[in-house]
Formats: structure tokens, sequence, C-alpha cells
């Protein structure tokens, strides 16, 4: 329906700012959340252009795991990055534009949407769409040649991500250890606490409070001293 | 009638969209991460909502799943941060912290 472009047009909108918010912010939490939203929102937009299955990837992976697994990788390094000096800024900038204005100068030799002649149509993709509803008996080619056709492909997709996985996770740590073991942080505003789970002893005293001091101190990005104190106050 | 309808689901889900860029204005300018989390929170049950009305608007009932999908997903993530400001780590059992916040001297 021609009437989604609008819809469309504030989902790409959306995007940019979210994308340049990501940027310019020095809160490595605030980014995590923004990159949730990104991949939020970017799902959406795949809901709009009819692409369902890949807006169901994005979400699963994009906002779900991945939201986890940054926030595993913030436990091992500083709560705020550090602004990069203008010159060296200049080299990624370049490289960027002149990708994008490659992918800019690809897109006139794209076949166009739908297009019967293009060679995603004209070689196996005929015999897929024939004969997947007599040999496999399932509506959908995509879970088709995903399951069936290629079946040893994904399988041996799926033992590489699960490596990818295994890895990952001896990586972050994430049974508690991660406090202890984290590479020499160069903020002041890292807790030097290990986690509860990797102290194996009761809490200390103040362990009622809703956080520990350094904590609070995260909590406010401008470290506005009164607000934090407002926040908890009323929060008991 | 359906003409209408069309047009009034197309209506809300702009409407939706448009909320959904207020909560990316607190989200960036939130002044503390709890805002931010808020925003984040209601930004993704927008989008949830927005997904259904689109199903309606598009009249393919496919992305249902995928807004049930990210409300479970929401939800974990949500779990996930505040576990990982409270405990600073995400291998916690919530019930077994829960016991030894109660009473500091358990075990």
């Amino acid at each position: 329906m021609a009437s989604t472009i609008l819809l469309d047009i504030g989902f790409m909108a959306m995007l940019v700012v979210v994308a340049f918010a990501i940027v310019r912010l020095r809160s490595l939490f605030a980014i995590v959340m923004l990159q949730g939203v990104y991949s939020l929102v970017s799902a959406a937009w795949f809901v709009s252009l009819d692409a369902v299955d890949v807006a169901f990837t994005e979400a699963a992976v994009g906002a779900g795991v991945s939201t986890v697994l940054m926030l595993a990788a913030m436990l091992l390094a500083d709560r705020e990055s550090r602004p990069v000096p203008l010159g060296r800024q200049i080299g990624p900038l370049l490289i960027v534009v002149f990708a994008g204005l490659a992918m800019f100068y690809a897109v006139g030799d794209m076949p166009a949407y739908g297009d019967a002649h293009s060679p995603a149509n004209s070689y196996v993709g005929h015999d897929y769409l024939d004969r997947t509803a007599e040999e496999i008996h399932i509506p959908n080619v995509v879970t088709a040649v995903l399951a069936s056709y290629r079946g040893y492909d994904t399988f041996g997709e799926a033992v590489v991500v699960f490596a990818a996985g295994l890895g990952v996770l001896l990586l972050l740590g994430l049974n508690g250890n991660a406090g202890r073991w984290r590479a020499k942080p160069n903020g002041v505003r890292v807790s030097k606490q290990a986690a509860p789970a990797a102290r194996k002893r009761p809490l200390p005293a103040d362990a009622p409070q809703p956080m520990s001091a350094p904590a609070a101190t995260i909590m406010t990005t401008r470290a506005k001293k009164p607000a934090a104190k407002k926040k908890k106050g009323g929060s008991s | 009638m359906e003409y209408f309808m069309s047009y009034a689901n197309l209506g809300v889900a702009l409407f939706l969209l448009i909320s959904m860029a207020m909560m990316l204005g607190r989200l960036l300018l939130g002044p503390t991460l709890y805002d931010r989390l808020l925003a984040v929170n209601s930004f993704g049950t927008k989008t949830v909502l927005f997904l259904c009305v689109f199903c309606l608007v598009i009249d393919r009932p496919d992305g249902v799943d995928i807004a049930l999908l990210y409300a479970l997903m929401n939800f974990i993530a949500t779990i996930a941060v505040l576990k990982f400001f409270r405990y600073r780590a995400l291998d916690v059992s919530l019930l077994e912290s829960h016991i030894t916040d109660r009473d500091g001297a358990a075990e």
C-alpha cells in the first residue's frame, strides 16, 4: 500500500536519529539501550517492508540477546567512553563516506523489484519454487531451502554459532567472576567490588540499600548529586 | 466502512509512531538512567502495539507473532538491565539474593 510510505519515512528518520545519538553519546549504558531501540525500530521497519522473517530474527538477536551480551561486556569495561580526538575521526569518516558512495553507485545495477529475469529468479530459484510443494510438502519455500535442501549447511552454521556462543560466554564470565577479572579500568567510576555470586559470603551491612555508592554515581550521567538523593528517597 | 477502517488503522499507526518519537526524545534527553530504562521499556510496548495495528493495515496476520516475540524480548532485556544495576552480574539467582538481602546475616 502506498500510504504506508509515511510510516517507512518515519522509521527511517528514527533510525538516523538513534544512530547519531549512539555515535555522539558518551555513557556506554545509554548506548546499549539505544542499540536495543535501534534494533526494535529496524525490526518494525522490516515488518513494514513486508520482510517478516528478517524482522523476526532482528527482534530475537538484536533486541534480546545482543542487549544482554553488551551489558555483560560492560561489566568488564568502563561505564563511559572518552571522546576521540578530531584528528583520528577523519580516517573512519572518509572510509564510511567512500563505502556509502560505492553502495549508491551499486544500486543502479540492481535488478528491479520482482524482476522475473534477475539472477536470483532465473537459475535454481525456479526449481525450488516448482518442486518444493511436491518434494517437501510445506508452503514456505525459504524454510524448505534452509531446513531441507541445505540442511547440512544449516547444521554446520548452527555448530559454528554454538562454538562462538561458548567462546563469548567464557570471555564474559557471566557467573559473576567478571568483576574480578576486569581488565585494567582506565576510569574512576568502576566499582572494585566483585559480584555477590562470586563473593560466596553474606553481603556487607549496607546491602539492603537499593544500590551501592559507586552504582549511584553511575546512575546520574551528569553527576547531579541532589537529583540522585531525591530519586533514592522517593523509591524507598 | 472497510475503507474507513483501513484509514483509521493507518491513523492509529501514525499516532503510535509519533509517541515512539516522543519516547525517543526522553531516551536521548533523560537525565538519569532510570528515565532511559523506562523510555526503552515503553518504546518496546509501543512497538508491540504498532506491529499489531500494522498487521491490520496491511492485512497480514503474520506480524502478530513478531509482536508476541517482542513482548517477551522486551521483558527479558528489562530484567537483564535491572539485574545488572542491582548485582553487577547476570548470573544471580533472584530468589536467593532476595533472601540474603532481607537479613544480611543469613547462612
